[in-house]
C-alpha cells in the first residue's frame, strides 16, 4: 500500500549541508498500524514529511498504491505535534472539522453528517460549538484526530501527536488511536521517540537510526490485537520487545557518537 | 447588582465632575475665546440643525467613508500579495518604508494638482493617506501566518482563494485591524484638514468659517461635534472588530490564563 | 541571504526613482504636476542651499522635540499615577475612552485664535495627539505586571514608590517605548499638519507657500524631505526601543490600540 524506497533527504541552505535522512526502505501494507520509533533528532519528522508529501526528497521515492507522491495525496491525513498550531483559532471545532471536506465533491448534509460522526468517534461530540482555545490541549489533539477522520483518509499519518500531552491523557488518547484503528481498518503510521508508546500502539516496530537515518531493525510485535494500558503494559513479552527496542536504539545513539 | 451600580458611578462620576468644573469655571466667563459652556450649549442647536448636518456633516462623512474604503480594500489586497512573496517584499520593502513615513497631509497640496478641490481630491487624499497602515499591517500580518497551519492547508489540500480566506486573511486579521485603526485617525485628520484648505462645505470648513467670522461659541459647538464624531466613529470601530477578532481576545486571554 | 534582500531592496528604490523619471518625461502625466525626479532632486539641492531651509527645518524638529517630550512626561507620570492610585483607573477609563479618539485637528481653530501661528500653536496640537499614544501603552504596561511579583515585593514590606521603580517600571517599560516610538510618528504628522494649516513657521508653512506660488518642484522636494525625516524618526526609534529592551526581548509586546 504505501512504498518508501531508498528516500533520502538533505537539507541544503547558506553553505550549510545537512544529510537528515540517508536511505530508507520500508513498505506498509493497507490495514496496518506501524510506529517508527528513533532516537530524538533522528530525522522522523522530516521522513514522515516526506511520506506525506509535504516535503520533496532529494532522492529515492514514495509510492501510495503504486502512485508516486510528489504532493500531499487526497487519501492522507496528517496529525502534527503542534495541536495547537495546527487547528485554526479563528474557527469553531466544527468548522475545523469540515474545512478539509469542503475541498472535496461533497453534499452539505454529507459533510455534516461526516463532521459529526468524526467528533463522535473523539468523544466530543459536545464541542462543535467550542473554540479550539477554550479545550484543553488532549481534547485539541482529539480534534485534531476528527478532523482527519472526518477526511476519511486511507492512511493517517501521526507525527509524534502525544508528546505534548499529560500521561493520563497521553494513555487515553493512545487507547483511542488504537480503537479507531480497528474500528476503521485505516492504515496508520504512527511516528514517536516513546519506546514503550511504539510497542502498545504498533502491530509493527519500525527502528531508526541516529541521523543520518536509515532503517535499524523491524520487529513485529507479537501481542494479542486486544491491548490495554493496564495489562498489556506487565505483559511479560511487552518487557521483552520494549527492552529489545530500548537496546536498539541506545545502540543506535552509540553509532552515531562514534561515527 | 451593586457591583453593576458600582460600575455605573465609576463610569459616569469624572465625565460630570468635569463638566461641573467645566460649567462652574466658565459661568461668569467674559473672555471672548473661552464662553461659558452654558452660551455654547444653547448655541449648539441652533447651529447644528438637522439641514447643516445634511449640507455638512454627511459630504463630510461620505467623503471618510469613500477613501477609508478604497484603502481598506487596496491596502489588504496589495499587502496580500507583497506579504506572500518574499522576494516582492524585499524589493518593495524600502520604498514603502519611505512613502509610509511621508506626513499624510502634505499630500493635500500634492493632490490638489492633480484632482483641483472637489470631492475626487477629498477622497483621493483620505485614500492615499489611509493605505499605507493598513498595507504594512498587512504585510506584516501576511508574512507571519504560522508555518504549522500553513503545513496543514497544504496537507489537507487547501489552496488557493480557500487558503487565502480560511488561512491567511484570518491569521491576518488582528495586525490588518491593528491597520485599519491607525488609518481610522488619520482618516479623519485629512478629512478635516482637506475641507479646511479647500471646500464649500463640510465639517472642517464650516469650523474654520465660524473661525474666521469670531463666531466663538458656535466654534465651540464644531470642536464638539468633532470630538463627538471621533468617539462615535471608534465605538463602531471597537464593535466590528469585537465581533471579527473575538476568537483573538479569546486566545490571548486563555493564553495569558496558562502561559 | 541579508545581501541578497538590501540588493533587490536597492533596485526596488532605483526602479521607483527610474520611474519618477520616466512617466512626466513621457507624457503620461503633465510634468507640470508631477516634475521628473531630477527636476526634484535639483530642487532639493537649491533648499538644501538655502539658510531659510534649515531654519524652517530646525522649527519643525524644535516642534516635534518638545512636543514628544512634553507628552511622554505628561503621559507616564499620569499613566503610573492612575495605575497606582486606587479606584483611579476604573474612573478614569470612560473619560479616557472618550477623549482619545477626539482627533487633534479639532483643536486648529482654538489653537489659532489663542495663539496664531506661534511655536504654542503647534505644542498644543503636537502633545495632545502623542500624549494618548503614550498613556494607553503606559496603562497597558501596568495591566502586564505579573501579580506574583507586585505581591512578592509587598511581603518584603516594599513601600509604593520602591515598587514602581523595582517592580512597575521595569514590566511598563517595554510598552512605554513602544508608546513613544508611536507617539514620534504621531508628533511629526501633526507638527507639519499645523505648519501647514494654521502656518506656524517650519517645513509645513514652506509647503504651503511653495504650494501658493505654483513651485511645484520645490513642493515636491519639500515633502521629499518630510519623508525622510519620518523614516529617520522611525529607524531611529526603533533603534533606540532595541537597544533599550535588548535584555528582555521576550517580553517586549505591541499592543493593537
Amino acid at each position: 500500500m504505501l512504498d518508501v524506497r531508498g528516500l533520502k533527504k538533505v537539507y541544503e541552505g547558506s553553505g550549510r549541508r545537512v544529510e537528515a535522512v540517508r536511505d530508507l526502505t520500508f513498505t506498509v501494507d493497507a490495514g496496518e498500524l506501524v510506529c517508527l520509533v528513533g532516537p530524538s533528532g533522528c530525522g522522523k519528522t522530516t521522513l514522515l514529511k516526506c511520506v506525506g508529501g509535504l516535503l520533496t526528497p532529494s532522492g529515492g521515492e514514495v509510492l501510495l498504491d503504486g502512485r508516486k507522491v510528489s504532493g500531499p495525496p487526497p487519501g492522507m491525513a496528517f496529525v502534527f505535534q503542534e495541536y495547537g498550531r495546527s487547528l485554526f483559532p479563528w474557527m469553531r471545532v466544527g468548522e475545523n472539522v469540515e474545512l478539509p471536506l469542503k475541498q472535496k465533491d461533497l453534499s452539505k448534509a454529507r459533510r455534516r453528517e461526516l463532521v459529526r460522526d468524526a467528533l463522535e468517534s473523539v468523544g466530543l461530540a459536545d464541542a462543535v460549538g467550542a473554540y479550539p482555545w477554550q479545550l484543553s490541549g488532549g481534547m485539541q489533539q482529539r480534534v485534531a484526530i476528527a478532523r482527519a477522520l472526518a477526511y476519511e483518509p486511507r492512511v493517517l499519518l501521526m507525527d509524534e501527536p502525544f508528546a505534548a500531552v499529560d500521561a493520563q491523557t497521553r494513555a487515553d488518547l493512545e487507547d483511542l488511536v488504537r480503537g479507531l484503528w480497528r474500528e476503521r481498518g485505516i492504515t496508520i503510521l504512527f511516528v514517536t521517540h516513546d519506546i514503550d508508546e511504539a510497542v502498545y500502539l504498533g502491530e509493527r516496530v519500525i527502528v531508526l537510526s541516529a541521523s543520518p537515518t536509515v532503517v535499524r531493525e523491524q520487529l513485529k510485535v507479537d501481542l494479542p490485537v486486544e491491548r490495554d494500558q493496564l495489562h498489556t503494559r506487565v505483559d511479560p513479552r511487552f518487557a521483552e520487545l520494549r527492552t529489545h527496542v530500548y537496546e536498539q536504539i541506545q545502540a543506535a545513539k552509540k553509532g552515531a557518537a562514534a561515527s | 447588582m451593586r457591583r453593576a451600580l458600582l460600575r455605573l458611578v465609576f463610569t459616569v462620576a469624572l465625565p460630570a465632575l468635569l463638566v461641573t468644573v467645566w460649567w462652574v469655571a466658565s459661568a461668569g466667563s467674559t473672555d471672548v475665546y473661552w464662553p461659558p459652556l452654558r452660551t455654547i450649549l444653547e448655541a449648539f442647536p441652533d447651529v447644528w440643525t438637522a439641514e447643516r448636518l445634511r449640507g455638512d456633516v454627511l459630504p463630510s462623512v461620505l467623503r471618510l467613508a469613500g477613501g477609508y474604503a478604497l484603502a481598506a480594500v487596496v491596502g489588504v489586497a496589495l499587502g496580500t500579495v507583497i506579504g506572500s512573496y518574499r522576494r516582492v517584499r524585499a524589493v518593495c520593502e524600502p520604498v514603502l518604508e519611505f512613502l509610509r513615513a511621508v506626513p499624510p497631509p502634505v499630500l493635500v497640496p500634492v493632490i490638489m494638482l492633480f484632482a483641483g478641490i472637489g470631492d475626487t481630491m477629498k477622497v483621493t487624499v483620505i485614500a492615499v493617506g489611509c493605505v499605507w497602515p493598513v498595507l504594512l499591517n498587512t504585510v506584516e500580518g501576511v508574512r507571519a501566518v504560522d508555518p504549522v497551519m500553513a503545513e496543514t492547508a497544504r496537507s489537507y489540500g487547501i489552496t488557493g482563494v480557500a487558503r487565502l480566506r480560511n488561512l491567511v486573511l484570518r491569521s491576518a486579521s488582528p495586525q490588518i485591524f491593528a491597520g485599519l485603526r491607525q488609518a481610522l485617525s488619520i482618516g479623519i485628520i485629512l478629512m478635516v484638514i482637506s475641507e479646511m484648505f479647500a471646500a464649500s462645505n463640510g465639517l472642517g470648513f464650516t469650523i474654520v468659517q465660524f473661525q474666521r467670522g469670531f463666531a466663538i461659541p458656535d466654534m465651540w459647538t464644531g470642536i464638539l461635534v468633532l470630538g463627538l464624531l471621533g468617539f462615535l466613529l471608534s465605538v463602531v470601530f471597537q464593535w466590528v472588530e469585537r465581533r471579527v477578532l473575538g476568537w483573538y481576545h479569546g486566545l490571548r486571554a486563555s493564553a495569558r490564563r496558562s502561559p | 541571504m541579508r545581501g541578497v534582500n538590501a540588493a533587490l531592496g536597492a533596485a526596488g528604490l532605483a526602479a521607483f526613482l527610474a520611474l519618477g523619471e520616466a512617466v512626466p518625461r513621457l507624457g503620461l502625466v503633465e510634468e507640470a504636476y508631477f516634475p521628473p525626479t531630477s527636476r526634484i532632486a535639483e530642487a532639493l539641492a537649491d533648499e538644501a542651499a538655502d539658510s531659510a531651509f534649515w531654519t524652517a527645518l530646525g522649527d519643525t524638529l524644535t516642534g516635534w522635540a518638545l512636543g514628544l517630550a512634553i507628552a511622554s512626561c505628561a503621559g507616564i507620570v499620569a499613566g503610573v499615577l492612575i495605575s497606582v492610585v486606587p479606584y483611579l483607573r476604573e474612573a478614569t477609563a470612560s473619560t479616557i475612552e472618550f477623549l482619545r479618539p477626539i482627533p487633534s485637528v479639532a483643536l486648529i481653530p482654538l489653537a489659532v485664535l489663542l495663539y496664531g501661528t506661534e511655536l504654542r500653536s503647534v505644542l498644543l496640537l503636537v502633545v495632545y495627539a502623542s500624549f494618548w499614544q503614550i498613556l494607553i501603552q503606559v496603562l497597558y504596561g501596568v495591566q502586564d505586571v505579573d501579580p506574583v511579583a507586585d505581591e512578592t515585593a509587598r511581603s518584603y514590606g516594599l513601600g509604593t514608590w520602591a515598587r514602581i521603580r523595582h517592580v512597575l517600571w521595569p514590566t511598563a517599560l517595554p510598552y512605554v517605548m513602544t508608546g513613544v516610538r508611536l507617539a514620534a510618528a504621531v508628533a511629526l504628522i501633526l507638527a507639519i499638519t499645523s505648519e501647514l494649516v494654521i502656518g506656524a513657521p517650519g517645513l509645513g508653512k514652506r509647503i504651503g507657500v511653495a504650494q501658493a506660488s505654483q513651485a511645484v518642484p520645490e513642493m515636491y522636494a519639500l515633502i521629499v524631505v518630510t519623508g525622510l525625516l519620518g523614516l529617520l524618526i522611525n529607524v531611529g526609534a526603533r533603534t533606540v526601543e532595541r537597544r533599550a529592551l535588548a535584555w528582555h526581548q521576550s517580553v517586549r509586546g505591541e499592543v493593537a490600540v
